[in-house]
């Protein structure tokens, strides 16, 4: 076991509503959906009609950009509609499940005689493909290309996330196979990264450098671990993959079938019953939220977010969980006036700042609403978000480099080396309430035109 | 609270965009901001967001403020030898209308440029607008106030862009301007005393300040305990060392104000102080620039500004021991005028950008070679 690499910076926010950990399998629910938009960049094309009989792994949209790029089913039945937005933008295509599940055979290879050509075949063939995302830029990988090293998280720090080691539980094997596919593609490593406090079954695995991480979210984030194991300069390109897809992987070449079976932590302080359920990729929010939501106040509604409070997407009751979300979190909605609010002492809420009293009390669960807490201004605190950033990083620079769009800056100040995600905390604590993840998505999509 | 809401909720219409007066809505939405914490609510990016904004940052600066601008009261009368709550209550009615020219001035200029830019408020001067009266002289005329307000708010901040984008402390720009503009005024001993006859109020025995004294003679008239509490003429809110080193806390306690620049700029001044006592220049101690002239509170409330100081950790403190060793070497060595912090702070604000410049390039340049060196 290599030695421990711990992160000083960071924040654990402590929120109402964790799992607890029971399993509930649900039953197949009525349809099920698959989203351009949960993809970074992809222009979709049809490749079906409404009414087509469609089965797990057959192809239902491609990517413009890239045609090898499959986007396929997760359920057996028919396309029941093709939802669009403006300018008849796709929103997503839903299929309605038939009741016996079949799906599309796929080989299951002798990873030892495959060829890397093979596997990358299979992989595409099956949309198991757009699991693979690409850094820089966060986006669906390239099969043209060969990575640098292939890197997974074997842990989710974020708020109320899923303990992974509960999640994969029983899945060694899936887990085992599917990192040695991964193997099959990188010119160097497979790096999995294993919370040092919890690592669980994780560090059993073979064929994958492991490397260790404590500290506070955002830990468990790839982005920050790459940067601490083996930084991302321009030119270098390398894949991550979230662990319980790699497990899902793994289950395709151990099987020869897509099952996108998956399991989701539904978490938050609106949530009567907080627990894990076992549902397929894609499913309808409402099948996981039945009877679930506490009643609200008069005039209040909640906020159903697909995946964690700091990255996630908003949700319609009636929406899909989104392809790379392992968890549902729901809050209240903030939309509420509060007379005086930021002179009050209100000593309930929630602060990274000592001007309020949460600093007293670290291990109290919040229960925090999604409003806003102020109004935008421009960059005034300095030294602040460098603390929830654990990388050799100037964000305000970088951010700022951002605005102007300067692409020499960008570049030089470390846009190759975060995703949104790797500065929600930063979004979190700023007191000029910045867009900063919108802000750092826009300096990206700069970079993808520019270069 | 319900039915203050309603009101406001019966006016806003009047003053969105179609509204009659939608040409004043940045004034609208501050007063409503300013009474209620607004509804709007996240849309993508972080759902939660923390509960700090800008108003209540700026609102704990004030707090800050507080125990150095009320011993400013009273210090005010004392110097005008009255006692007690007598004094207290004279120097707070000797300030007040300098605060309100204050505020009256700078937040219409701000207002106002808000509203061109369709702007919400910037609560940037609820700060400086109660700095400016804290570092005059109390009997600084009211129209000199407030013409150093205008200077400062237009020249030293809103043609930059505003709260955030300002390169010098608009504070500073206000005092700056003030000095140079009249000098004949705004010099001589009468300055730093009240000159208002009221509640028995006589005239003072004016004399020179702490600072004067020292750099003349190289001593004071007053003990050390008197300069540090603050029973000694000089700004308005800048006598107290005590009540400034509250402030402090507070700042540093809520993690407001950066204690690497407040550290370097007390370490830099010490520095250059040793350094003068033991080079001869100098023969009183050190620590008296602490205690006398406006080193402490421009140490605390002002070289802190996040916008106009440096803004790497590394150059808060390049910039923080700059600041406070050039603030001892103007006060020591220039022969005409005593005070050294003001251009101290206003000159390394202008180079604070520089040094951060390099901070950065050296993080570019490590984050090059860091990725070379694993490769």
């Amino acid at each position: 076991m290599s030695k421990i690499i711990k992160l000083q910076k960071g924040l654990d926010i402590n929120l109402q509503g964790k799992a607890a950990e029971s399993l509930v399998e649900l039953p197949l629910a009525k349809e099920y959906a698959v989203s351009p938009l949960d993809f970074e960049n992809v222009t979709p094309k049809l490749l079906v009609k409404v009414g087509d009989k469609v089965k797990a792994g057959t192809p239902l949209f491609f990517d413009k950009n890239n045609e090898r790029v499959l986007f396929t089913s997760p359920v057996s039945g028919a396309v029941s509609a093709v939802n669009r937005g403006e300018k008849r933008k796709i929103l997503n295509v839903t299929v309605e499940a038939d009741a016996q599940q079949e799906s599309e055979t796929f080989k299951t290879l002798d990873l030892q005689k495959a060829s890397r050509e093979d596997v990358i075949e299979q992989l595409l063939k099956s949309g198991l493909w757009t699991m693979i995302q690409q850094r820089p830029y966060g986006v669906v990988a390239n099969p043209a290309d060969q990575p640098k090293a292939v890197f997974v998280s074997a842990f989710d720090s974020a708020p109320l996330a899923p303990n992974m080691n509960f999640v994969l539980k029983g899945q060694k094997e899936n887990l085992q196979k599917g990192l040695e596919v991964l193997s099959k593609l990188a010119a160097g490593n497979v790096h999995l990264s294993v919370n040092a406090k919890a690592e669980g079954e994780m560090t059993s695995l073979k064929g994958v450098e492991i490397h260790s991480f404590a500290g506070k979210h955002p830990v468990g984030n790839v982005g920050v671990q790459i940067h601490h194991i083996d930084p991302i300069a321009k030119g270098d390109i390398v894949w991550t993959v979230n662990i319980q897809d790699v497990a899902l992987i793994g289950r395709l070449f151990l099987t020869g079938k897509v099952d996108m079976k998956k399991i989701i932590a539904v978490t938050g302080s609106e949530v009567d019953q907080p627990q894990y359920y076992s549902v397929i990729s894609g499913a309808p929010i409402a099948s996981l939220l039945q009877n679930q939501i506490k009643a609200q106040p008069e005039g209040g509604s909640v906020r159903i977010i697909s995946g964690n409070v700091l990255t996630g997407k908003k949700v319609e009751a009636n929406g899909f969980l989104t392809a790379k979300a392992s968890q549902i979190t729901v809050i209240p909605e903030g939309d509420k006036y509060e007379l005086l609010g930021w002179i009050a002492p209100r000593p309930h809420r929630f602060s990274v700042s000592r001007s309020y009293f949460s600093w007293l009390c670290p291990k109290k669960e919040y229960k925090l609403d999604t409003n806003v807490n102020g109004g935008p201004r421009a960059f005034v605190v300095t030294g602040l978000y460098e603390q929830y950033l654990p990388m050799d990083i100037y964000p305000m620079y970088l951010f700022k480099a951002i605005v102007a769009n300067d692409i020499d800056k960008m570049e030089n100040l470390g846009i190759y080396e975060i995703l949104e995600e790797d500065v929600a905390l930063c979004e979190f604590v700023d007191p000029s309430k910045t867009e900063i993840q919108k802000l750092v998505r826009d300096g990206i999509n700069l970079m993808i035109k520019e270069c | 609270m319900k039915g203050l809401r309603k009101l406001v909720d019966n006016m806003k219409p009047t003053f969105v965009e179609g509204g009659k007066l939608s040409f004043l809505a940045s004034t609208f939405d501050a007063f409503e901001t300013f009474l209620f914490v607004p509804n709007t609510t996240t849309k993508s990016g972080a759902h939660v967001r923390d509960c700090i904004d800008m108003k209540r940052t700026m609102f704990f600066v004030v707090l800050a403020l507080l125990p150095a601008f009320l011993f400013g009261c009273l210090n005010t009368g004392l110097q005008v030898g009255l006692e007690g709550f007598q004094a207290f209550l004279y120097g707070l009615i000797r300030v007040l209308p300098m605060v309100a020219v204050s505020y009256i001035v700078g937040l219409g200029i701000e207002v106002a440029y808000a509203q061109i830019r369709k702007e919400e408020v910037a609560e940037g001067y609820f700060v400086t607008g109660l700095l400016i009266p804290m570092i005059m002289p109390v009997s600084t005329p009211l129209w000199m106030v407030a013409l150093g307000v205008a200077f400062a708010v237009i020249f030293g901040k809103e043609v930059f862009g505003g709260t955030g984008m300002n390169i010098f402390n608009p504070a500073l720009v206000a005092r700056a301007f003030v000095f140079f503009a009249f000098t004949p005024q705004m010099s001589g001993e009468k300055v730093w005393f009240s000159d208002w006859k009221m509640l028995g109020a006589t005239d003072a025995t004016t004399g020179a300040t702490a600072l004067e004294q020292l750099a003349t003679t190289g001593q004071m008239q007053w003990s050390v305990m008197d300069a540090f509490l603050g029973f000694i003429p000089g700004s308005f809110g800048e006598t107290s060392t005590l009540c400034i080193l509250i402030g402090a806390a507070i700042l540093l306690f809520t993690g407001i104000a950066s204690w690497r620049t407040m550290l370097s700029v007390f370490a830099g001044g010490l520095a250059l102080g040793y350094l003068f006592q033991a080079l001869g220049v100098t023969d009183y101690p050190a620590y008296y620039h602490l205690l006398v002239g406006g080193f402490a509170f421009g140490a605390v409330f002002m070289a802190t500004d996040p916008v106009t100081s440096a803004q790497t950790n590394m150059g808060k403190y390049i910039v923080g021991f700059m600041t406070g060793a050039l603030a001892v070497l103007v006060r020591v060595v220039n022969p005409a005028y005593p005070e050294g912090m003001m251009l101290s702070i206003l000159f390394m604000n202008a180079l604070a950008p520089t040094i951060d410049y390099f901070v950065v390039e050296a993080n570019i340049n490590r984050r090059k070679s860091r990725i070379k060196t694993v490769k």
